[in-house]
């Protein structure tokens, strides 16, 4: 299966005496956009820190374009690139949004830990960081601090963020939550631009998003996998309707 | 050069002045709060620029004293006998610092700082414990050397080395947050799982930033000692360690000047109330009280606020960055073991 970009297979995760995922054998095609759904605390969160190891597993192994990444911590897998958002926004509140993306520009110079150079030296990577702000309408807000950002631009500039990394594979948790209707729609259409020559996972609630853009889905409850396939195979299953759409959905 | 950098120019000529007037202001009360404001720099470092609190400063200072101290008392007269001590002592506060830090860097939140604190107190029973730190005595009558030539018995000598050192140390530690380096750190106080979620071993920048602060104090500490000849129990207590957060809180954390104020304002209030004996401790403490409850960005914190509150309205925009001070948080011990949500 050589278009598979990340697998999991039998991913188990227990705490204490509950199992919030049990043996996922979880495929997710390059290049598509897939969708991770259930009802609340099926697990997909779980899921999420499980791949990008902020929770460590249980059980099972993770295997990211063929080598095994279960064992290894967070930062050394988004080195890997496999890179995530966070289901609130991940900004960095004090800093400004052009700093925000420039973090994440600065690994590639190799001087983060250089405590003695100056930091303007960073200034080489203005014209990238402003070049992705344009890229998703932030431009204008280059100069202020994130915190001062609304919340669905907060989650444009974590996008920005992400991107910077230029990750071949993006885990999106909840990238709509909370957002305002307008918001919802740019994001959808942002996430589906950016998809082009990328591989994303996303945890999503918003069954609209998920109909409109994702290739494939996968229903996850009480931390099994319930079903799997295209919107329209998945939404006719009489199982999902039962568990998670109640029928009014669909 | 930016407007701090100027700033701290002004200062440096003002401290410069003082040998000339010393009915106006005593040379050697600088020279302390030269080296506390230092210290607090160090502190500052951690606690502001970090995120870090640590209740180990003391040690570091302490460690650092002790070395050049007991290294001065026995090779002081060889020329090169000052800068060797100097050196060795801030090597042994980073030595410290890099054992108490790679031990409790894992843990956050208060369970840090309790670690720090533990591990602080096994550096006091040493000093205690050990004969060449002089046990209760402390160590007396260090000879101060002589650098370069420079005879630094005399205090006027020895008030401008310590301005020049201090100013090295100023700008150290300006350097440190003004790096590329310091950019991940303000990224990893800002947010944590972000940072890491970004590739970055927070862990090791928290490290780095533990043993830089660590070795700032301990640049203070062997300055101290080299000025006041002296070294006591009380430079690696935790009185030592609670006053520093003291002066930073009170100055103002995270921003550039704020320890080198709240310094000054402890070294001072101590300095001059001296006469009302214990009680200095009780205004110290009421100040305190008063700076956490109605101000609690510090002297400096709190003025920086307001200029960037003038200097929001569109007509100002756009002033000169790179001056993150005005940016910084107040900061809040970070809530225990925070869990990934579910």
């Amino acid at each position: 299966m050589a278009e598979v970009a990340l697998e999991t297979r039998g991913l188990t995760k227990s705490f204490g005496g509950f199992t919030a995922v049990k043996g996922l054998d979880l495929a997710v095609r390059r290049h598509t956009i897939h969708a991770l759904i259930g009802p609340n605390g099926a697990g997909k969160t779980t899921v999420f820190n499980l791949l990008t190891k902020f929770h460590q597993p249980t059980g099972g192994t993770i295997l990211y374009e063929g080598a095994d990444i279960t064992r290894e911590d967070s930062a050394r897998i988004a080195r890997r690139g496999l890179v995530r958002s966070f289901q609130i926004s991940a900004t960095f509140p004090h800093m400004s949004v052009l700093d925000n993306v420039r973090v994440a520009l600065q690994r590639r110079l190799g001087t983060q830990y250089h405590f003695w150079r100056s930091a303007k030296s960073l200034g080489a990577l203005d014209g990238e960081a402003l070049r992705l702000l344009a890229d998703v309408g932030l431009s204008d807000a280059a100069r202020i601090n994130a915190a001062d950002l609304s919340y669905g631009r907060k989650r444009t500039l974590e996008i920005a963020t992400t991107l910077a990394l230029d990750p071949p594979f993006l885990l999106l948790d909840e990238p709509t939550q909370g957002m305002a209707i307008d918001d919802v729609d740019r994001i959808k259409r942002l996430i589906k631009r950016i998809a082009e020559g990328r591989t994303v996972l996303m945890v999503e609630h918003n069954m609209k998003v998920v109909a409109d853009i994702c290739d494939r889905i996968t229903v996850l409850q009480r931390g099994e996998i319930l079903a799997e396939g295209s919107y329209a195979e998945v939404s006719a299953d009489p199982r999902v309707k039962a568990a998670y759409l109640g029928g009014g959905h669909g | 050069m930016s407007t701090t950098l100027r700033i701290f120019c002004l200062l440096a000529a003002a401290a410069a002045a003082v040998p000339f007037v010393p009915g106006l202001i005593y040379p050697v009360f600088v020279m302390k709060v030269m080296c506390y404001g230092l210290f607090a720099c160090a502190f500052n470092l951690l606690l502001g620029f970090t995120g870090l609190v640590s209740f180990s400063h003391a040690a570091f200072l302490g460690s650092a004293g002790y070395v050049t101290g007991a290294l001065m008392i026995r090779f002081g007269a060889h020329p090169l006998g000052m800068p060797a001590a100097f050196v060795l002592g801030v090597a042994a506060a980073v030595a410290v610092g890099f054992a108490i830090g790679g031990l409790a860097i894992r843990r956050r939140g208060i369970y840090f700082a309790m670690i720090t604190l533990a591990l602080s107190q096994i550096v006091y029973f040493l000093a205690v414990q050990f004969r060449w730190t002089g046990g209760e005595d402390g160590l007396q009558g260090i000879p101060r050397g002589s650098l370069f030539g420079l005879d630094l018995t005399s205090d006027t000598t020895m008030y401008y080395v310590t301005l020049a050192l201090f100013a090295a140390g100023f700008l150290f530690v300006y350097r440190v947050v003004h790096s590329p380096f310091g950019q991940i750190l303000q990224a990893v106080r800002d947010n944590e799982a972000r940072a890491t979620s970004l590739g970055y071993d927070t862990d090791r920048f928290k490290l780095l930033a533990f043993v830089l602060s660590a070795g700032v104090a301990g640049y203070a500490g062997a300055l101290k000692a080299l000025v006041f000849q002296l070294v006591s129990l009380n430079d690696v207590s935790l009185h030592t360690s609670t006053e520093v957060v003291l002066m930073t809180l009170l100055g103002g954390v995270g921003t550039i000047f704020g320890p080198l104020l709240g310094a000054a304002l402890v070294v001072g209030l101590q300095n001059y109330l001296a006469t009302i004996g214990d009680l200095v401790t009780v205004v110290i403490g009421l100040i305190f009280i008063v700076c956490v409850s109605f101000f609690r960005r510090g002297v400096v914190g709190e003025v920086l606020h307001l200029v960037r509150r003038r200097a929001e309205r569109p007509s100002e925009a756009a002033p000169e960055r790179a001056e993150p001070a005005h940016r910084a948080p107040i900061p809040t011990v970070p809530a225990p073991e925070k869990a990934v949500q579910a």
